[in-house]
């Protein structure tokens, strides 16, 4: 019978890792780089608690893995009130189109 | 009057007269006349001059005054120890009589310029070169060393180059100035020789230090042939400056200038210098040395009364009288006849100024015409002329009751008693024919000039006598040609005061061996009284009388030919011409000295000069230009270098730059998801790189 390990814990973030980051290069739209933001943290966050499960870390994988959750929340919100702001500059929220770090 | 006053009257005489240059040179544009401020000056400095002659004769008639002070003081100098330059006065009776000979005729030419030069634009500054001629020549008289004799000696030569060129718009008389001052170069570097040969050996340049240290035994390089080689470069001052053969060619040339000039500075004061200089350094002449100087002394008197026999304009024949009389006077140095030559001088300076001075005034009365053929006649239009012309033509003949009678007799005196001591007959035979020439040529130019039928009808009508002005020099000059002056009997100047007791042969300081035995007798008084040898005043009385009967025969005999030749024409002067051709152009062609000159030192200077030209043209530009070629294809190669490796460079890395820059900036485009494309490439890339470590 197929046990399910640490392996495939880490096959699934990755995937979802690469996902998010597919996401966070691809769009166009700043919530959906924001959307693969919270892929790829969520990434971390699989890999957090699967450590912690196979691994002897104890509780902390799972600890951490709470903390992100929380500093993902926050880091949404901000992020969140930079788009608006950007909006408000720029009237669209198009990565692409958003090139004034260049000069 | 004290000594210091002396020395300090005898100064102001020498300033004065360069006061007056000064004054007039730069205020004549300013200040109308000026010149009377120049005739002031001479006048107060003849009147000085007569309070020094005056005081020194009469107070201090045997005693050398001599004032001196330090001009440069060098301090210690290698090799040569404290070097201190002395300037100094010396008034000894042939200085205070010089200053009066030559103050008298400075002034006397003065005057008489005032009328003569009348109409000249260049009026006020003739006076000034005048004044400085004058300050010169008293600097050469009152000298006593080397050093400032040397100083003034140029300085005569300057104004004596100013004053023949005066009228420089002429060719002939630019000419002449450079002429004589180039002339006068050449004694005058035997001059310096022989003054730094004397410098080197006795560390002085004063006169009496020189003779004490002979005297001592002490002689330059220790050998007396350099004592006869210095006294000889030394009289090459003289050469030069007294127109001694064969540097005589100047002074006839020199005859450009005005007339006064030719009297003051070409006949009276200046050439009489050279007399004057182997005068000062007579007690230091050896045997060897005098022997050279009579014998050139004779030379020119006899070469230049052979030409003046010839010339046919009137300043020329005085001219060569006068190179002729200096000739004498230097041959009577050399024969140790001190006194007779210095007397000479004297005489000479009066009746030769007088000479010229009168000619000035035909000249001026007929016009500028100097050519004696187109004269004649002229006694009864210039009477006072011709009297004062023919007294010192008198003079200059030697006939007695006058000053050149007793000077000349005194030096053909002195040669007959040379050649009886030293066996030397030659210079006493040059010294009689000469003194009949010198009646003849004289002659023959009063009788050309005032006597006969007048030979231009139109210029004579036209003459007259000359101003006052004019003629009262002429009366002055004339009257100092009489034997009262010198002494009481006309027939021995022994017995005057002028050779009795105002003059005295110095006694030589050379070595026994090197001088004449009979210059050198041991008789030697005290530094007061300086004894000539007594052999030698004892020959030369028993010449007197001879010499005077001798020259009294041989003038007559010349004057005789000149009345029997110009003035009654039994033999015609052309006829007779005619069948001496040859030597009658030869001295007509004045030896052909200047045509030898112009072919061998004339051509060959210029033919050098030639060489040196081409030297220069070719091998110093030569060198020159090629270092600058040279240069300029170094600095062509160093640009090529700059332009292209150094620029080239530089530029290189400002292209490669610019290229990686733009290359680089497509990089930044400040798009956030391309960063986030680099980051993860770069990450895959690091842990590629770590991971193959």
């Amino acid at each position: 019978m197929l046990q399910v390990g640490l392996e495939h814990f880490l096959f699934v973030s990755a995937i979802l890792f690469s996902l998010g980051i597919y996401g966070i290069v691809t769009r166009k739209n700043a919530v959906m780089v924001l959307m693969g933001v919270e892929l790829v943290l969520n990434a971390a966050n699989i890999n957090f608690v699967a450590f912690s499960k196979f691994g002897n870390f104890g509780i902390n994988g799972q600890v951490i893995a709470l903390f992100v959750i929380v500093l993902a929340a926050a880091e949404a919100a901000i992020a969140l009130a930079i788009v608006l702001n950007v909006y408000k500059t720029f009237v669209n929220i198009n990565v692409d189109e958003i090139n004034k770090l260049r000069d | 009057m004290s000594e210091n006053l002396l020395i300090q009257l005898s100064v102001t005489i020498l300033f004065l007269p360069l006061l007056g240059f000064f004054a007039v040179i730069f205020l004549n544009k300013k200040i109308p006349n000026m010149y009377k401020f120049e005739l002031g000056v001479i006048s107060l400095t003849f009147i000085a001059t007569l309070l020094v002659l005056y005081g020194k004769l009469s107070g201090y008639i045997d005693e050398t005054i001599i004032g001196t002070f330090n001009w440069i003081d060098f301090g210690k100098v290698p090799v040569l120890g404290s070097v201190t330059i002395e300037l100094g006065v010396k008034l000894d009776n042939v200085a205070v009589i010089m200053l009066f000979t030559v103050n008298l005729i400075s002034m006397l030419v003065h005057y008489y310029s005032v009328a003569y030069m009348k109409d000249d634009i260049r009026y006020n500054l003739y006076f000034a070169y005048l004044g400085i001629f004058t300050f010169s020549m008293l600097g050469i008289v009152i000298t006593h060393n080397l050093l400032m004799m040397y100083i003034f000696w140029e300085l005569v030569g300057l104004s004596s180059y100013l004053l023949i060129g005066f009228w420089f718009e002429k060719d002939s008389a630019a000419d002449a100035g450079k002429k004589a001052f180039l002339v006068n170069r050449v004694g005058d570097i035997g001059m310096f020789i022989g003054i730094l040969i004397l410098y080197t050996n006795y560390h002085t340049f004063t006169f009496d230090e020189i003779f004490a240290q002979i005297q001592n035994g002490v002689i330059p390089f220790g050998s007396s042939g350099w004592l006869t080689a210095a006294g000889i470069l030394v009289f090459m001052g003289a050469v030069g400056k007294s127109a001694q053969f064969p540097l005589h060619v100047w002074l006839p040339d020199a005859m450009e200038g005005p007339t006064p000039v030719s009297a003051l500075i070409h006949a009276a004061t200046m050439v009489a210098a050279g007399v004057y200089l182997v005068a000062r350094i007579f007690a230091m002449l050896t045997a060897d040395a005098m022997v050279f100087i009579a014998v050139v002394g004779a030379i020119t008197s006899f070469v230049a009364a052979t030409i003046a026999i010839t010339q046919n304009d009137i300043k020329k024949v005085l001219a060569y009288s006068t190179v002729s009389q200096l000739g004498y006077m230097v041959m009577s140095l050399g024969v140790g006849a001190y006194a007779f030559a210095f007397f000479h001088l004297v005489t000479h300076a009066f009746f030769k100024a007088c000479l010229f001075l009168g000619s000035g005034s035909v000249i001026q009365a007929m016009h500028h015409e100097q050519d004696i053929r187109e004269m004649g006649g002229l006694r009864k239009k210039l009477p006072i002329t011709y009297v004062t012309f023919l007294i010192s033509t008198l003079a200059i003949s030697g006939i007695p009751l006058t000053s050149g009678f007793l000077s000349k007799d005194g030096i053909l005196a002195g040669t007959l008693a040379f050649g009886d001591l030293t066996g030397h007959w030659l210079i006493p035979a040059i010294g009689f024919t000469v003194a009949l020439l010198t009646a003849f040529y004289m002659f023959r130019l009063v009788i050309l000039t005032f006597h006969g039928k007048p030979r231009n009808k139109e210029k004579y009508d036209h003459a007259h006598e000359s101003p006052k002005l004019m003629t009262v020099p002429l009366i002055v000059l004339s009257t100092l040609s009489i034997f009262i002056f010198y002494t009481p009997n006309p027939l021995s100047p022994d017995a005057g005061w002028f050779l009795g007791e105002w003059i005295s042969t110095p006694q030589t300081v050379v070595p026994q061996s090197s001088a004449f035995e009979f210059m050198n007798d041991g008789t030697t008084g005290t530094s007061n009284e300086i004894i000539h040898s007594q052999i030698y005043e004892d020959a030369m009385h028993h010449a007197h009388y001879p010499a005077m009967f001798l020259s009294l025969a041989l003038a007559g005999l010349g004057i005789f030919l000149a009345f029997v030749f110009y003035q009654w024409k039994k033999i015609s002067a052309d006829k007779f011409a005619e069948s001496i051709k040859p030597i009658y152009q030869f001295s007509l062609n004045k030896w052909y000295v200047d045509e030898i000159y112009h072919y061998t030192v004339i051509s060959g200077t210029l033919a050098f000069s030639k060489i040196l030209h081409w030297f220069d043209a070719y091998i110093v530009d030569g060198i020159v230009n090629g270092s600058a070629a040279l240069t300029r294809l170094i600095s062509r190669i160093s640009g090529l270098i700059d332009t292209y490796i150094v620029d080239g460079l530089v530029n290189f890395t400002a292209l490669f730059s610019g290229f990686m820059g733009l290359s680089l900036r497509r990089l930044q485009t400040g798009k956030v998801q391309t960063y986030i494309v680099f980051v993860i490439f770069s990450v895959f890339v690091l842990l590629w790189v770590f991971n193959s470590i």
